[in-house]
């Protein structure tokens, strides 16, 4: 067991390609913890931007500035009661939130945090999200069909015909990037997830702006069909509120009910993760080859610290701007308290950050390290590596996020003979075209 | 890289539980084929389906068949079983489980479904006794050594079926026939579908 832990420190490559199955199980672990605690900021997050947008404050009742929102909601929905409708199919009702949750962190499998900051790298890598992704979709067919119930079951109804229109367009954007995978040196193009990124590594450029405007073009389509893809705003028609009550979730509640939303934000991320490692450039930050001494990456590799400090900061502003009546007294102790946890979390970065620096540097000390302590710095140092890739490819993934809330904001609902015709004759059209033209522009320059 | 770790890696490279994979699948696999059959509800069949075409998929993983695996969850899965969903939603389920099960042709089924059971079981005997031949050696199965790799698999079944460095490859011709016949099978559901083109 301890060797099995230990065997796998240090290693270049991803667990599940070290065959390390203990560690695999850490990461998923690690994963499924960290992408459930992204679902809370998020759903956080996306009530108060959509609060702010409309002029409105938000949740501002549980915890400063409703922070601890989340948490008492998911505590509600937990203890409320689970209704399985007297009339609906009960195995298959029970059995469709489970479908979407189990295609929606499935994906995570095989995303790249970072070289080797993945669960496993699959030779299949992109071809595994994009199937085990559109597996999600049964979760919401199946729940809408088994309510058995009018709304829920248009809804269910739409959402199959937009996901299998909208995953041509999808398909066709994502080839077009693996096609510029095969401009490498080596001449084999790669559909796996880490590969992707190494191409764009290899080639010193995103593709987003490779073959300009080409990699643009196929990004932009990418980015409509996913939004379509994991039913957000303005294709959100198999839960159009104003239409179909709820949709297909409407004869859910409670636990159930929480577990579709637990799915479709997991989803949401799983294919912004998509679009940031194959046009983004996945872990790699800003610049990597214009700025590549040593001294930028010092500068970059302070970020995750610096960003921490910041949140600290706003958080510690927060504490001293609260009025001071007794009402608010718990509020600014938990408030202070928050802030001083990211305060430390901040330094704990930077001196990761700085140590790694040093000992990745290889400054010559005054007295010779025992061979314990030169293990101990070089393990610091890939940590540090390890939390720059994390970061970075967390930070794309959030303004991914970011925009899935300022689109629910801004834009109205599509009509549903509104949505066909752009999937199928604006989308799929300029889709082909890229591909050709990639294809095309690919042949002349290799 | 230390040795210790070296050995690790090559350690972990070693399939994993094949035997208990093979047959958790296999019994999922056939499970789910006679529930396909034997549920009266068709949306309950569809979802069974779905279960026996995952399994399938794990099978050609296990047959270090990646891109296979991959493209039968992608296409089977995830593309026509929600297409069949969405028509078997539109089905009225109420009239159709009054509906008899099975035509009355059943046992000409069972019989052909036996006569094949039979053919293969004569196969693997006679493919067994082959393999204990020492002069005809494994004339009737290919070496069941995996010759393709995992890790490259992707980009050989494209230098198959594309061709590699200028040459054509073994199924190109035929695989170009085949998608000269799916487009054929486009153009005639757009003709037929559209009243006026």
């Amino acid at each position: 067991m301890l060797t099995a832990f230990m065997s796998y420190l240090g290693s270049e490559v991803s667990p599940g390609v070290a065959g390390n199955q203990l560690w695999a199980l850490i990461y998923v672990l690690i994963i499924f913890a960290g992408v459930s605690v992204a679902v809370i900021c998020m759903n956080w997050l996306e009530r108060k931007a959509l609060a702010h947008f409309q002029v409105r404050l938000g949740p501002m009742r549980v915890g400063p500035h409703g922070l601890l929102q989340p948490i008492a909601d998911a505590l509600k929905l937990m203890l409320k009661e689970d209704i399985i409708p007297a009339q609906a199919d009960q195995f298959v009702f029970w059995v469709a939130p489970l479908i979407g949750l189990l295609a929606a962190f499935t994906v995570y499998t095989v995303i790249p945090f970072g070289p080797s900051q993945a669960v496993s790298d699959m030779n299949i890598g992109i071809l595994f999200m994009l199937g085990v992704s559109s597996l999600g979709v049964l979760g919401i067919v199946v729940a809408g069909w088994a309510s058995n119930s009018h709304y829920p079951l248009i809804g269910a109804l739409r959402s199959s015909a937009q996901m299998v229109s909208y995953e041509v367009a999808m398909g066709l954007a994502v080839i077009s990037a693996i096609l510029m995978t095969s401009l490498n040196t080596s001449g084999t193009g790669t559909l796996s997830m880490i590969g992707i990124v190494q191409a764009q590594q290899q080639q010193g450029i995103w593709f987003l702006f490779k073959f300009f405007p080409l990699g643009l073009i196929a990004f932009a389509i990418f980015a409509i069909a996913m939004v379509a893809e994991v039913n957000r705003t303005p294709f959100d028609l198999a839960e159009a509120e104003s239409e179909l009550t709820a949709g297909f979730h409407t004869e859910y509640s409670g636990l159930r009910w929480s577990l579709f939303m637990l799915a479709e934000y997991a989803a949401m991320i799983a294919v912004s993760s998509i679009a940031v490692t194959l046009w983004v450039g996945g872990w790699m930050r800003p610049f990597p080859n214009l700025l590549h001494a040593p001294a930028w990456d010092f500068i970059f590799s302070m970020f995750p610290g610096l960003t921490f400090g910041g949140l600290a900061a706003i958080a510690f502003i927060g504490t001293v701007r609260m009025p001071s009546h007794s009402f608010f007294r718990i509020q600014r102790i938990g408030l202070a308290v928050f802030a001083a946890l990211l305060g430390f979390l901040a330094l704990f970065l930077l001196f990761v950050a700085v140590v790694g620096h040093f000992a990745s540097a290889g400054v010559a000390l005054p007295v010779a390290l025992p061979p314990k302590a030169a293990d101990f710095l070089r393990a610091i140092a890939r940590f540090s590596d390890g939390i720059d890739y994390v970061y970075w490819f967390v930070l794309k993934v959030a303004v991914f996020m970011y925009l899935f809330i300022w689109y629910r904001a801004t834009w109205p609902r599509y009509r549903f003979d509104q949505l066909m015709k752009v999937g199928w004759k604006v989308l799929l059209p300029i889709s082909l075209g890229v591909l050709i033209l990639t294809a095309a522009v690919g042949v002349i320059v290799s | 890289m230390n040795p210790a770790m070296n050995a690790g890696l090559n350690a972990g490279m070693a399939p994993v539980g094949t035997p208990w994979f093979f047959y958790v699948l296999a019994g999922l696999a056939v499970a789910s084929g006679l529930a396909v059959i034997t549920r009266r509800n068709a949306v309950h069949s569809a979802l069974a389906l779905i279960v026996t075409l995952l399994s399938v998929a794990c099978f050609y993983l296990m047959l270090y068949a990646p891109f296979v695996a991959g493209v039968q969850i992608i296409v089977y899965a995830g593309g026509i079983m929600v297409l069949f969903l969405f028509v078997i939603m539109l089905v009225n389920i109420e009239r159709s489980s009054k509906d008899r099960q099975f035509n009355r042709m059943w046992p000409v089924g069972l019989a052909a479904a036996c006569a094949l059971l039979a053919l293969f079981l004569g196969a693997l005997a006679k493919g067994k006794a082959l393999l204990n031949d020492p002069i005809t050696g494994k004339a009737l199965w290919p070496d069941p050594v995996n010759k393709l790799a995992e890790s490259s698999n992707t980009q050989q079944v494209a230098a198959m079926l594309y061709g590699d460095g200028g040459r054509m490859g073994e199924y190109t011709f035929a695989f170009e026939i085949a998608s000269l016949l799916l487009l054929v099978a486009i153009l005639g559901a757009v003709i037929m579908t559209k009243k006026k083109i």
